[in-house]
């Protein structure tokens, strides 16, 4: 299962350095955004993608069954998630939230009804929002350009290194037997993409162009998640480079199409997991 | 009894004038309330009626937005190159089109909570974030909405709304950014006109 993962990532990427040599002179000069050309096909057919099957299926999806139950399959893909998330605030650090994910899974595994209901929100543990994306730019990973992956969707190369990992670490996506697991992923996907329907249509109305406002709400909100909500403000500065400092490693991914960059990144991977995430800062 | 009514007639301006100062906090809670409530209890903005939805947001909302601020931090570095003609339509389209996203919210966000973080503000303060959290039915976690309020004068305004963490101001910034490089202030402007236009037929039928 990894190993096929891992061959179709380094597919993707192979795409993505072809296409970025290719699309060097296709960008409108957003420094963030060095391959526009390529991540907007690659947008257009995403998009495709959606209009042609998920979009129609989460929308059956949703009139179909009531609110509740789309609740409780959301908050029991939650509760598996809550483990993984657990496992990235370890990583970076934070004991005590990852503590609260524990305790989220055993509240919620038990008398959560496998985590059907959310208990534990209610009993004051707050869900968290991490993966191994953000565990990388805690660890001072910086950023690199913004890539628009294939099905996946808006990514950062430091965050398409982390899809791999956190496809890879999916507690759904390696269940036995598979056909259960073919089921489960499907389930998430389209009860996913549900919860998204209002939202997708007020961006709609909102957007001059949706390809760059999805890019930039992308980049907004992963910097923000980084820094666990507080940021430094962007508002009146033209812009702002730097993600987070780490005396851990100072290793920067610069913002280059090749996917030596991406290797790079996989290479440092492995050597900060080897450091110890608690002496940042 | 002149001195009577000389009395109340002084308790009614006080009072006036202490309503203008209301805490930001109060603020949003109670246009936040005011809004959801009648939103609840209007079937045709839940059914989708976005001209109503409109008309809500305009008589309720709008008054407590500074869009003036909005549009010049959206704007950012080309401000300076609009003349106070093309900053003014500047202003009004960037209006229209916040209004009617915030309408289409409202109808598309129906059966939402909203559930108000502590807010604590120091004396003499005029630049705070009251943050919000919309509880929606059917999805697990809270969507953040925070609002950035500024005073002048006495009376607090909304400079800028973080959804999902999200900044309305800074997003706008970049699209504008290149809008203004693709085709100077005047291709802004036409662009907004144009995107404003294009989501007007929909109004219009309903």
């Amino acid at each position: 299962m990894k190993t096929i993962l891992l061959s179709r990532m380094k597919k993707i990427t192979v795409v993505m350095m072809a296409a970025g040599l290719l699309a060097g002179c296709a960008s409108s000069g957003n420094p963030k955004d060095p391959i526009e050309g390529f991540n907007r096909a690659v947008f257009a057919f995403n998009e495709g993608l959606d209009t042609a099957i998920v979009k129609p299926v989460a929308t059956g999806y949703e009139a179909v069954l009531p609110s509740p139950v789309r609740t409780g399959v959301t908050n029991f893909f939650s509760n598996i998630e809550d483990l993984f998330i657990g496992v990235n605030n370890l990583l970076q650090g934070k004991v005590p939230e990852a503590i609260s994910d524990l305790g989220r899974v055993v509240i919620n595994s038990t008398i959560g009804l496998l985590g059907v209901i959310d208990f534990a929100t209610d009993a004051g543990l707050e869900k968290h929002d991490e993966d191994f994306g953000q565990t990388f730019g805690r660890w001072g990973v910086a950023n690199g350009a913004y890539v628009v992956v294939p099905v996946f969707g808006p990514r950062t190369v430091r965050d398409t290194v982390g899809l791999v990992l956190d496809v890879a670490a999916d507690p759904v996506a390696n269940h036995n037997p598979t056909r259960t697991r073919d089921l489960a992923l499907v389930l998430r996907l389209v009860n996913d993409r549900a919860n998204l329907l209002a939202a997708d249509k007020v961006i709609e109305e909102a957007a001059l162009d949706k390809y760059t406002y999805v890019r930039d709400a992308y980049l907004q909100r992963r910097r923000k998640l980084i820094h666990d909500g507080n940021p430094p403000r962007e508002i009146e500065a033209d812009a702002e480079q730097i993600e987070s400092s780490s005396t851990v490693a100072v290793a920067t991914v610069e913002e280059s199409q090749t996917d030596s960059a991406a290797l790079a990144a996989i290479h440092l991977t492995v050597k900060l997991a080897n450091a110890d995430p608690a002496r940042r800062n | 009894m002149k001195f009577l009514f000389a009395f109340f007639g002084s308790a009614v301006i006080a009072s006036a004038v202490m309503a203008q100062a209301v805490a930001p906090d109060v603020m949003i809670k109670t246009v936040t309330n005011d809004v959801l409530e009648i939103v609840r209890k209007d079937k045709d903005i839940q059914s989708g009626n976005t001209k109503k939805a409109i008309d809500l947001v305009e008589a309720k909302v709008l008054p407590h937005f500074n869009f003036e601020r909005m549009t010049q931090l959206a704007v950012a570095r080309d401000w300076r190159k609009a003349t106070p003609a093309q900053k003014k339509i500047l202003i009004d389209e960037f209006q229209n089109l916040l209004v009617r996203t915030y309408s289409k919210a409202l109808t598309e966000y129906k059966d939402q909570t909203v559930v108000f973080k502590p807010f604590s503000m120091k004396a003499g303060e005029t630049d705070v974030r009251i943050r919000t959290e919309i509880k929606q039915a059917g999805a697990g976690k809270n969507i953040g909405m925070d609002y950035y309020l500024e005073k002048s004068d006495t009376t607090w305004k909304v400079y800028d709304i973080e959804v999902a963490d999200v900044s309305l101001i800074t997003n706008y910034r970049s699209s504008f950014t290149t809008e203004v490089s693709k085709g100077g202030i005047e291709g802004l402007i036409k662009t907004l006109q144009a995107k404003n236009k294009s989501i007007e037929p929909e109004v219009a039928k309903k």
